[in-house]
């Protein structure tokens, strides 16, 4: 499609000069175009009552020199101001006119044919200012749901390989009157039961595991180290690395190197006496 | 060659809005914010460790639905329904085998994931205001997997189920001023019997996992309403 449009050239030239881009120069010079056509039709159909309009704002202006518009300038703009827009002197007319008779102060009688609302008034203290750091962040589709998906794919897989290929125990019937020798709790509470070698059943397994929840439940309110970084926060980390390890030496002795009576064994030399 | 849009009718328009909905729209991608920290996007940062454990709880919900079909905690001598039931399962159920092994391995899984979930956001200082209550609640629903856990290892009535639970339930009875009555409660009885598998069945596919769903959701809502996952460190 070729332009239907034409381009204001000289407009187009000066802008291209003043260094903007040629889309911007290209759009602005068009819309010139439009614009001179306009005033083009205008002057054509009423060339009497324009002229008219043209002079009176200047002989205002004349007359009300405080308003800060010069009669020579009011000359001159009123040249080049293309139709349909206010001049300068036109404009200061009109809002002197608005101002009201006294010409001062502003007028807040409310004209009949110009009404408004007032709506709210909000003291600036009322205002808050909300001050948070812009987060770095990215949608949640598809970013993190590729990642959680994949995840989930990955364990399902280990699940169902390792679920095809290795059965859990399942023993003979249950028999009150025949103790198997070791006979051992699930795996994630032989911590506790290891712990019972050392310690009476009430240490063992009511004290040690009571106090020990309940002070991993209070640990944010014991902790008022306000630091997340490992740096400053050596003590934490120490102290739970030092429960994390127990406790996996613990189950995990339990698991392998308990034998028949939970009695020391090395796992490799009289069998494995672990289920899951 | 494969077209991602191509299972959208009209083809979809990656723009901000269309992937601001795909997350408001579907009520478990709700569980999402729109938007999320560029960082918490690290494998390596969450591991995924929360996400899978409620996939493992979702999974094992549903294999323990599957095998409520075909079992019945029914035990006591010369009626031992859940025993002569399990072995069916592993015989003669199409796929029972393997939803069986399934719903054991998820479970000894979770307890693994839920433990790790707890070490990473310890080691994250993660647990600290405004997230110390959430950790509290983390600390029940650890509490809650262990018994969802321990509860399920009575099921197949076998001897490694009823002599764990033996094990287990004697350290119970050792708790001061009201050892005794909360064994007696939780068995039933003195002693491991019929009542006790009764008992802990309803623990394990009714009580325990409402409890834990109750605690699941305070968590989610804790984290959304909490500012997300942890900044870096």
């Amino acid at each position: 499609m070729s332009e239907q449009v034409e381009i204001d050239q000289e407009t187009y030239d000066r802008l291209i000069a003043e260094g903007k881009s040629e889309r911007i120069a290209r759009a602005k010079a068009k819309a010139a175009a439009v614009r001179k056509a306009k005033a083009q039709g205008r002057e054509e159909a009423g060339a009497a009552d324009e002229g008219a309009a043209r002079k009176e704002p200047a002989e205002a202006a004349v007359g009300d020199g405080e308003e800060g518009v010069p009669a020579t300038k009011a000359a001159t703009a009123t040249e080049e101001v293309p139709a349909g827009r206010l001049t300068p002197a036109q404009r200061a007319a009109r809002v002197a006119a608005a101002l009201g008779p006294d010409g001062g102060g502003p007028n807040l009688q409310t004209r009949e044919d110009h009404t408004h609302r007032l709506l709210a008034m909000i003291p600036p203290e009322g205002i808050q200012q909300v001050q948070s750091k812009q987060a770095d962040k990215v949608y949640t589709w598809p970013h993190l749901f590729a990642v959680e998906f994949v995840s989930l794919l990955a364990v399902s897989a280990l699940l169902l390989v390792v679920s095809y290929f290795l059965d859990p125990t399942f023993r003979a019937l249950a028999n009150p009157n025949l103790t198997p020798n070791p006979s051992k709790a699930p795996w994630y509470f032989l911590g506790l039961q290891e712990l019972l070698r050392y310690f009476h059943p009430m240490v063992a397994g009511v004290t040690i595991p009571g106090v020990g929840l309940i002070v991993l439940g209070a640990t944010p309110y014991l902790d008022r180290n306000p630091s997340m970084h490992p740096e400053y926060r050596k003590f934490a980390a120490m102290a739970f690395t030092f429960f994390m390890v127990m406790w996996t030496w613990l189950v995990v002795f339990g698991s392998f190197f308990r034998g028949p009576g939970f009695n020391f064994i090395w796992p490799w030399l009289d069998g494995l006496y672990f289920e899951m | 060659m494969f077209r991602p849009g191509s299972i959208y009718r009209r083809g979809y328009r990656d723009t901000s809005r269309d992937r601001a909905l795909a997350a408001m729209n579907n009520v478990l991608y709700h569980l999402h914010p729109v938007k999320v920290k560029r960082h918490g996007l690290k494998l390596t940062y969450t591991y995924c460790l929360g996400g899978l454990s409620f996939f493992l709880f979702v999974g094992l919900t549903i294999t323990g639905i599957f095998l409520m079909f075909f079992y019945r905690p029914t035990a006591g001598p010369g009626q031992e329904l859940a025993y002569l039931d399990m072995r069916d399962i592993i015989a003669n159920v199409t796929f029972g085998q393997l939803v069986r092994n399934l719903h054991r391995w998820a479970a000894h899984l979770m307890v693994f994931t839920v433990f790790l979930h707890m070490a990473r956001v310890f080691y994250h200082g993660a647990y600290k205001p405004p997230r110390e209550f959430n950790w509290v609640v983390g600390i029940m629903l650890l509490q809650l997997t262990l018994l969802l856990s321990f509860t399920g290892y009575l099921l197949p009535w076998d001897q490694l189920a009823i002599w764990a639970v033996q094990v287990g339930t004697s350290m119970m009875g050792y708790t001061p001023v009201f050892g005794r009555q909360v064994q007696f409660v939780l068995l039933g009885g003195v002693e491991i019997g019929p009542n006790t598998l009764l008992r802990w069945y309803v623990l394990h596919v009714l009580f325990l996992p409402f409890i834990l769903v109750l605690f699941l959701a305070v968590h989610f809502w804790r984290i959304r309403k909490d500012g997300g996952i942890s900044g870096p460190l």
